[in-house]
């Protein structure tokens, strides 16, 4: 097959189906968002990235599948049945995260914080972190993929058809609650004493200490933030695709890359981000060679180094404006 | 003071939370093949509820430790300090006990004579080999990853990509994988450990000139990123590299200098030699990488980047240097195993694999080439009896648990790990006490 064939036959691709790559993108595109808040946010407020953040978001996914499998056991989840167990699970997704991030920062970072440790420090102990939580989450629910009891729960039906394409419920829900989430998130941000808080301590920490800003607090709420948006994507992502307990790695490397491409440290920035690398994973697919998923993989991660290279700052700009 | 004061009662729920986190740890595997609509029954979520959590005997039996552990604690409280002193004591007994050069190179001779009788006293082929693959050849690792995070202070998290490269390489050049090796000539094993180093040290490079400006934490995620690529690439492209099922016809090593021929053959001694061979080899290198011009430039860039740009470092070649040599050496343990092992797949160059070395290098102290390897002897001692003997209901992935676990707790009590290099532990102390380092002892000699 030549190159000139193989890429015009992904044009082809995409020209037939572009409603499918489409809906398929915003739907990554909304949970990815929803993690790249997380990694923005506590990049703001410490000028670290926090490693274990993909493992938070994973914790929300177990926590979403099995309250869903508890709750519904063998029965037919429908109706407004169904819209109550979307909401439970974001709630319990939001609620469960929002543990594992307090307990991150309080056993990997806080400690460190405290010594005032070199920031290798704090990176090595995040690593460990989400190894642990990794591991553990093997270990208590198996190393295989978890599923949602699909076929009697009603996000996975069709929702309705648009130009062709089907549209399932999972999709909708998951961007509308992206977008609500990601709006409160950035009005709590911009517009709240808390969110002046965490502003503060993300232009200048001692400063804002000195102001009487808690700064343990703002760290801690910071945290569980990012905490609660991740959870709820967790649960979101797990509905599609189920969850498996190394799932943080990968969706963590394209939320990253979706923070760093918006600027990371800006909330909007890390939306949008979200957003594109959703779309871009979703519309490289047809130039897979052979068909392998894992070239999209590749081709994110070269966005990554691309934007790495040629504007570390991100689309949107660094909001705290520290380089080093 | 009473017991019951509330730092000791916080104290109290702190130690109950880890204990029950050990009782979690340590416990039997939750449900893995729970069908999709059973709920929680069988699951983590069945077993810490209210009634399978009395129910198991162990979480009691977990608690009341608990319990024990914070009384103990709570009375000896007033001592704590008094005890600590003694910890650290014990803990620098070994540093007193090198700081003489004639003790320490009596050490050393111990040391070389213990190793070099080793096989000696090993009569199963089966630790024979364990030693050689689980302790020789991560030693080789973790003093290469030494270089990256110990002297320059770069957070490498794609050191297992270098590994494949590699081991890769091998079985490219030796014709054991599916694409003909170049020129269609098959070169022996041994020769091939410059190719590989070379190859690694050309992706290290590759990889490194965009992405070492950066700040660390970048650094970090995107070596994680071309880990995680590589082991990708490999197991799609079948074609090339034999996918998921890899290769497992790369020759044994076997010198031939035609008047002496030797063949490594299948036991595990001469393996054992050639590995320590290189292992001396390395740590004779490094050492002297470490007092050398380019050490101390490391040294410099780490403790203060702007500050070793003014006096004329280029930051970048350096950082790049220690990258391209953690790289090569990465590739060099490739070609190893490859050489020794004779089988390879994608599953040996995992993201846990870089984790792992990471965890020898931490354990043992940054940047204290005698801590890596004694680290590493102690770290790959200790797996290796897990995953063989598998004792306390021991499950093959826990691993991986408690090696996060260790990261944590080094980073927390003892940043600079159990044997640190001076230096190091200095440069912590002085970043906690918010000092600045007196670098009267790096910058002596010839300017950088």
């Amino acid at each position: 097959m030549g190159f000139e064939h193989f890429w015009l036959s992904g044009f082809d691709q995409i020209h037939a189906a572009f409603w499918t790559y489409l809906v398929v993108g915003l739907q990554n595109g909304a949970v990815y968002a929803m993690i790249a808040v997380g990694y923005t946010l506590v990049y703001g407020v410490l000028g670290l990235i926090n490693f274990a953040h993909g493992e938070v978001f994973m914790c929300g996914g177990f926590a979403g599948v099995f309250l869903t499998r508890g709750i519904l056991g063998s029965r037919v989840g429908s109706g407004w049945g169904s819209v109550g167990l979307i909401l439970a699970g974001i709630v319990i997704g939001g609620l469960v995260s929002a543990l594992v991030a307090t307990g991150v920062e309080r056993v990997a970072y806080r400690p460190l914080r405290r010594r005032n440790a070199p920031k290798l420090a704090f990176l090595i102990s995040a690593i460990g972190a989400s190894y642990f939580l990794q591991t553990i989450a093997g270990k208590e629910f198996g190393y295989g993929v978890n599923l949602f009891p699909g076929e009697v729960f009603e996000p996975g039906k069709v929702m309705f058809t648009l130009f062709g394409t089907s549209v399932h419920t999972i999709a909708v829900v998951s961007i509308i609650a992206a977008v609500v989430m990601l709006v409160v998130a950035d009005r709590i941000v911009r517009a709240t004493r808390l969110g002046r808080g965490i502003r503060a301590v993300s232009q200048d920490a001692e400063t804002s200490s000195l102001m009487g800003v808690n700064i343990d607090r703002t760290i801690s709420i910071t945290f569980i933030l990012g905490g609660v948006l991740a959870g709820a994507a967790g649960f979101l992502y797990s509905l599609q695709s189920g969850i498996v307990q190394n799932a943080g790695t990968e969706i963590g490397i394209y939320a990253f890359t979706a923070a760093v491409l918006g600027g990371i440290g800006n909330l909007r920035g890390a939306a949008l981000g979200g957003l594109f690398i959703g779309l871009f994973g979703s519309f490289s697919v047809p130039f897979a060679f052979e068909g392998n998923v894992q070239w999209t993989e590749i081709y994110t991660f070269l966005i990554l180094v691309l934007v790495l290279i040629v504007r570390p700052t991100g689309i949107l700009g660094e909001k705290s404006g520290r380089t080093a | 003071m009473t017991i019951f004061s509330s730092a000791n009662l916080k104290r109290l729920f702190t130690i109950l939370v880890i204990t029950a986190v050990v009782a979690l740890m340590t416990g039997t595997p939750g449900s893995s093949s729970a069908p999709p609509t059973t709920g929680v029954h069988g699951s983590f979520l069945e077993r810490v509820s209210w009634f399978g959590f009395f129910a198991a005997p162990r979480w009691t039996v977990f608690l009341t430790l608990g319990v024990i552990v914070w009384l103990l604690v709570s009375l000896y409280r007033p001592r704590a300090r008094a005890i600590r002193q003694g910890l650290d004591h014990v803990m620098a007994a070994p540093r007193g006990l090198t700081a003489k050069r004639p003790a320490r190179l009596t050490l050393m001779a111990i040391a070389l004579v213990i190793v070099i009788f080793l096989p000696k006293f090993v009569h199963e082929s089966f630790w024979m080999y364990l030693i050689v693959e689980q302790i020789g050849v991560w030693i080789l690792l973790a003093l290469g990853l030494n270089v990256v995070v110990g002297f320059a202070g770069l957070l490498d998290l794609g050191f297992a990509a270098f590994y494949a490269i590699g081991a890769y390489t091998t079985a490219w050049f030796t014709g054991a994988l599916p694409v003909p090796a170049l020129f269609h000539h098959h070169i022996p094993t041994l020769w091939v450990i410059p190719i590989g180093i070379v190859a690694a040290m050309i992706f290290g490079v590759l990889l490194g000139t965009p992405t070492l400006r950066l700040r660390g934490d970048y650094l970090a995620i995107v070596t994680l990123g071309f880990a995680l690529i590589i082991d990708d690439f490999v197991e799609i492209q079948n074609g090339v590299t034999g996918g998921g099922v890899g290769t497992s016809a790369i020759p044994h090593p076997a010198l031939n200098l035609g008047f002496y021929h030797f063949d490594w053959g299948l036991s595990p001694t001469p393996y054992y030699y050639l590995c320590l061979l290189f292992i001396i080899v390395f740590i004779v290198v490094f050492t002297s990488l470490e007092h050398s011009r380019i050490g101390r430039a490391w040294v410099a860039i780490r403790e203060d980047e702007v500050a070793a740009e003014s006096v004329g470092i280029n930051p970048l070649k350096y950082k790049l240097m220690a990258f391209a040599v953690g790289a090569a050496s990465g590739g060099f343990g490739g070609v190893m195993s490859a050489g020794l092992v004779g089988i390879i797949n994608p599953s040996f160059f995992v993201y846990s694999v870089s984790v792992n070395v990471l965890v020898l290098v931490i354990f043992g102290g940054m940047g204290s080439i005698w801590g890596v390897a004694i680290g590493a002897i102690i770290i790959q001692t200790a797996t290796s009896y897990l995953d063989n003997y598998q004792p306390w209901g021991y499950q093959f992935n826990d691993l991986y648990m408690y090696i996060g676990a260790l990261l944590i707790i080094m980073m927390i009590f003892r940043p600079a790990g159990l044997l640190p290099s001076r230096r190091r532990a200095r440069e912590f102390a002085a970043a906690e006490g918010g000092e600045e380092i007196h670098t009267d002892e790096v910058l002596t000699g010839d300017q950088p």
